[in-house]
């Protein structure tokens, strides 16, 4: 890379910084990006758990306040060992995949909805605007009035909040599509409803796509803070439990489960969106 | 062509008829205004086409030339029947224009070709958007690509063609429904210069025999010279035509040829349209 393609491209396809020194740009050379970039997120973990393993032995601060990296390593391994662990992973699974699905299923439908129906888009926009202005986690106690403390109260928490982010991309997709592609269709003698399906659409499926990786970490949140506000099963109800017991190793072992689970997801959406946008370089794409 | 023999009229300010067959596109004393734009200072309408009167032959390959803003996309755009509003006449046929038809097939100035599906299925799309026997079309689209020197590629996706193949394949695409009429619109304006006079070359060779119409916008007055019958000059503010001027070089045309005294009377007459407004080529 010499320094006149920074003009073109402010990220390289490989995803890393144009900015980088020279140094580390001949041994990006010699391993390939990837495998850079690897090699310095390990170092990172190691840099980070070591400082802090030896920070708590060293100050000796208590387990309650700040468990030693070890701590939470051994906590989590024995977690994994007990069966009713994977009953609370399966009950928060189930949650965020059904409302997931719950929010995709709605925010498409109103998305085309808003997108076709120019009355609807005037007379509903401001609305969906103003609602999403409300912090959602504040509905989670009005869900457990309405849903109960079982599946349902979450499930709906995870729709809502999974909810925006994919409608304002179904919207802002349907109508990116260039003026030229339309007028192309209709030249030669499109209807209207080829024009959605042969060209909004596919020009949609870049945003929409967009959306679906925010929204299914969203949706994680969402259940999660249902379980906060009443459940009885659950990761975040396991947390809360691991709170009650000063169990602080339990609750950072819960947490980075959590953390895996959302990354899986975003992976799994990530990879279908690969599939579904074959069209589009993958450099484009990230 | 039975246009073979006239000489430029100099400085006739009116069309001139074409030859005895019945005109296959008819435009007369047409008028265009666009509205005010809504919230803009209060602008006066634009007047895109002012009187604007010409017949076109079947068969016949005219070039609409005049710089930017002088009405020749707008007046293309009525004849694709993708604008309407117009006062006076638009005929194909014999019959006013509307709306699209499948008697008439568009090139763009971009390619816009549908970046998800290969190049095939973008040529293949006007015969699948009527629902044409997709294995008929399949082989004529087929066929034209071939004649266009895309063979091989029917199965690429745009990304991975050149500028030039893709407006290749984007006439193939108004060629599919096999119209009689072909509008162009600039469709050569954004390439290099030398892939645009090979690209001339080959749209010649394809229209000579196929006994299409086209209609050719364009702002290049050598592009307008080497491939159209008759040149059709327009200028702006409003929109009209200056002078019809036919072309009397014999076909096929060679790119040597424009180095030729009478090339060289008509390039200079054409250019005298523009010099003074500073605009053209």
């Amino acid at each position: 890379m010499s320094s006149d393609d920074a003009f073109d491209t402010a990220i390289e396809p490989s995803g890393l910084p144009e900015r980088r020194t020279p140094r580390l740009s001949r041994l990006a050379e010699r391993l390939g990006p990837r495998a850079l970039q690897s090699l310095l997120v390990g170092a990172v973990f190691v840099l980070v758990t070591g400082g802090w393993e030896l920070g708590v032995r060293l100050a000796d601060v208590p387990a309650f306040v700040l468990p030693p990296p070890s701590r939470i390593a051994t906590q989590l391994w024995a977690m994994a060992a007990q069966p009713l662990f994977w009953a609370d992973v399966a009950v928060t699974m189930k949650e965020v995949v059904l409302g997931y699905g719950l929010g995709i299923v709605l925010a498409v439908l109103l998305g085309v909805a808003i997108a076709q129906v120019a009355l609807l888009e005037l007379s509903l926009m401001p609305y969906i605007v103003a609602f999403q202005t409300i912090p959602s986690v504040a509905l989670a106690p009005i869900f457990l009035q309405w849903f109960g403390y079982g599946l349902l109260s979450k499930v709906v928490m995870a729709a809502i909040i999974a909810f925006f982010p994919i409608l304002v991309n179904v919207i802002a997709g349907l109508q990116a599509s260039g003026r030229d592609e339309i007028q192309m269709l209709r030249a030669f003698g499109a209807s209207r409803s080829q024009i959605l399906l042969k060209v909004r659409v596919p020009n949609a499926l870049p945003y929409v796509f967009a959306g679906l990786e925010l929204g299914v970490v969203f949706a994680l949140v969402g259940a999660i803070v249902a379980e906060f506000v009443g459940a009885k099963a659950g990761l975040g109800n396991r947390i809360l439990q691991y709170n009650e017991q000063f169990n602080i190793a339990g609750m950072f072992g819960v947490l980075i489960v959590l953390a895996a689970a959302g990354m899986l997801m975003h992976r799994a959406v990530g990879l279908l969106k690969h599939r579904v946008l074959y069209w589009i370089d993958r450099h484009e794409r990230h | 062509m039975s246009l073979a023999g006239h000489t430029p009229p100099a400085g006739s300010g009116r069309p001139i008829a074409t030859g005895p067959s019945r005109p296959l596109l008819h435009v007369g004393s047409l008028q265009m205004q666009y509205p005010a734009r809504r919230r803009g200072r209060s602008d006066a309408p634009t007047h895109a086409l002012d009187d604007v009167r010409l017949d076109i032959a079947p068969g016949e390959f005219v070039a609409l030339l005049g710089p930017s803003g002088c009405g020749k996309t707008t007046l293309l755009k009525i004849l694709a029947g993708l604008i309407d509003g117009y006062q006076g006449e638009a005929w194909l046929e014999g019959r006013p224009i509307t709306g699209p038809s499948l008697d008439v097939g568009v090139v763009f100035q971009e390619p816009t070709l549908l970046p998800w599906r290969t190049i095939l299925d973008n040529v293949l799309l006007p015969a699948e958007l009527v629902r044409m026997d997709l294995t008929a079309a399949t082989e004529r689209a087929m066929a034209l690509m071939a004649k266009v020197g895309l063979s091989g590629f029917e199965h690429k996706y745009p990304k991975e063609l050149s500028g030039g193949m893709r407006q290749r394949a984007g006439i193939c695409r108004a060629l599919v429904r096999d119209p009689q009429v072909l509008l162009m619109d600039e469709p050569f304006g954004a390439l290099d210069a030398m892939t645009r006079e090979f690209l001339n070359i080959e749209l010649q060779r394809l229209w000579l025999g196929s006994g299409k119409t086209v209609v050719f916008v364009t702002h290049s007055i050598p592009e307008a010279v080497f491939l159209a019958d008759r040149v059709v000059v327009m200028t702006p503010r409003p929109g009209r035509i200056a002078e019809v001027i036919p072309i009397d070089l014999p076909r096929p045309r060679r790119l040597a040829d424009m180095a030729q005294a009478r090339a060289g009377e008509l390039l200079a007459h054409i250019r005298r349209h523009f010099s003074h407004e500073g605009a053209g080529d």
